[in-house]
């Protein structure tokens, strides 16, 4: 298990030097990326044959839902590396990185009511996708109160990492509850085995915002893991001289 | 066997058994999980009396009827048909063909809809590719 290279970042200090190695480049990228897929998506790309331009709410509904799910998926493999490696560097990420899924998320669900009104004629159902996204934002925010339940990270971070790990059983649901139930949402349109049924023209942007998604969600992970790590460092001070 | 390993162990056998658990209740649940029946379902239910439930499918071809505000037509899974009355706004999406879900009661094989609301499928395309499609 130790052979991993990454596990060579679990030094606090070799993490913080790769990221102001890396920082600014993300950055750039965040920038080059959401412009260009937000721009693409927004004016420069067709209206859809069925939903006119409430088609473009996908660029922002579709890359928010995946980033909600890549985060937490991400969050329960460092729980598990907090939990078996003991990894604090692993904790830290935990704690960074959920109040940046829960938004992803929020901005999902708000998004997908926005474009729900319209298209379907309601705000708001009860249907299988729908109710697990939002169970996906309640335990995002389970695992942000628990962080909070004590000043010592250490210990709250291990109740937190288990409720990550239980929590991920959520994340299939998720993905297939539309294959698995009757919904109101519609099946998947890009990740599925039969290939994309999204024409080219609007698959583009709506890829390339996600990266510019990804990117974002990297620089503002920096920023937050940067801060929480000063922040461990100043807990462990000991005045006593 | 090691600390390390044992902590795997453990936290692999909690994940499990929570997967099992909350896969049983889901299977348990189906019914209840199921957001709308097809026309063939509800026709095999044994619907009680005034139960509410919601019926999907598509709007069959050339069945829509309008009447002032009020509206009829048939929704199929293509293998059984229910007919629907509706009065009341409907969705832009709402047209022949279109997959729909509606909520209301059965009565006397009629569907009485309170709500309708439109299905939107999982293809998205420019609405030249569209025309190009159906003509083929």
């Amino acid at each position: 298990m130790t052979n991993f290279k990454i596990f060579k970042y679990a030094n606090p200090a070799k993490f913080l030097y790769l990221c102001e190695k890396t920082f600014i480049y993300l950055v750039l990228l965040t920038i080059i990326f959401l412009s260009f897929g937000l721009y693409q998506g927004f004016f420069n790309s067709p209206e859809d044959y069925q939903q006119g331009n409430l088609v473009r709410i996908m660029y922002v509904h579709v890359p928010s839902a995946w980033m909600a799910l890549m985060i937490y998926s991400s969050i329960a493999v460092a729980s598990c590396m907090y939990l078996i490696n003991k990894h604090l560097l692993a904790n830290i990420f935990c704690k960074s990185a959920s109040l940046i899924g829960a938004s992803f998320t929020l901005i999902a669900i708000v998004t997908g009511s926005i474009w729900g009104k319209p298209t379907w004629g309601t705000w708001w159902v009860w249907d299988a996708r729908i109710t697990s996204m939002l169970v996906l934002f309640f335990l995002y925010l389970g695992h942000m109160t628990i962080f909070n339940f004590s000043e010592n990270t250490t210990k709250s971070g291990q109740a937190a990492a288990l409720l990550a790990i239980l929590g991920f059983v959520n994340i299939p649901i998720i993905k297939f509850s539309v294959d698995w139930w009757n919904t109101l949402h519609q099946p998947a349109s890009v990740i599925k085995l039969s290939g994309p049924t999204i024409h080219s023209s609007m698959l583009t942007p709506l890829l390339v915002t996600a990266l510019g998604f990804f990117f974002y969600f990297l620089v503002v992970l920096i920023i937050r893991m940067r801060s929480e790590i000063t922040n461990e460092k100043i807990n462990n001070l000991s005045f006593t001289d | 066997m090691t600390p390390k390993k044992k902590r795997f162990y453990i936290i692999f056998s909690a994940f499990s058994f929570f997967c099992f658990i909350v896969g049983t209740f889901l299977i348990i649940l189906q019914d209840n999980i199921l957001f709308f029946y097809t026309p063939s379902e509800i026709l095999q239910k044994n619907l009680k009396q005034n139960e509410k439930v919601r019926l999907g499918g598509l709007v069959e071809e050339n069945s829509v009827v309008r009447n002032n505000i009020k509206i009829n037509f048939t929704i199929t899974d293509l293998k059984k048909n229910i007919e629907v009355s509706y009065e009341g706004i409907l969705p832009d999406l709402f047209r022949e063909g279109q997959g729909v879900i509606v909520n209301g009661y059965l009565k006397n094989n009629i569907f009485e809809a309170s709500e309708v609301l439109a299905k939107h499928d999982e293809n998205y395309m420019p609405p030249e590719i569209k025309k190009k499609l159906e003509l083929k």
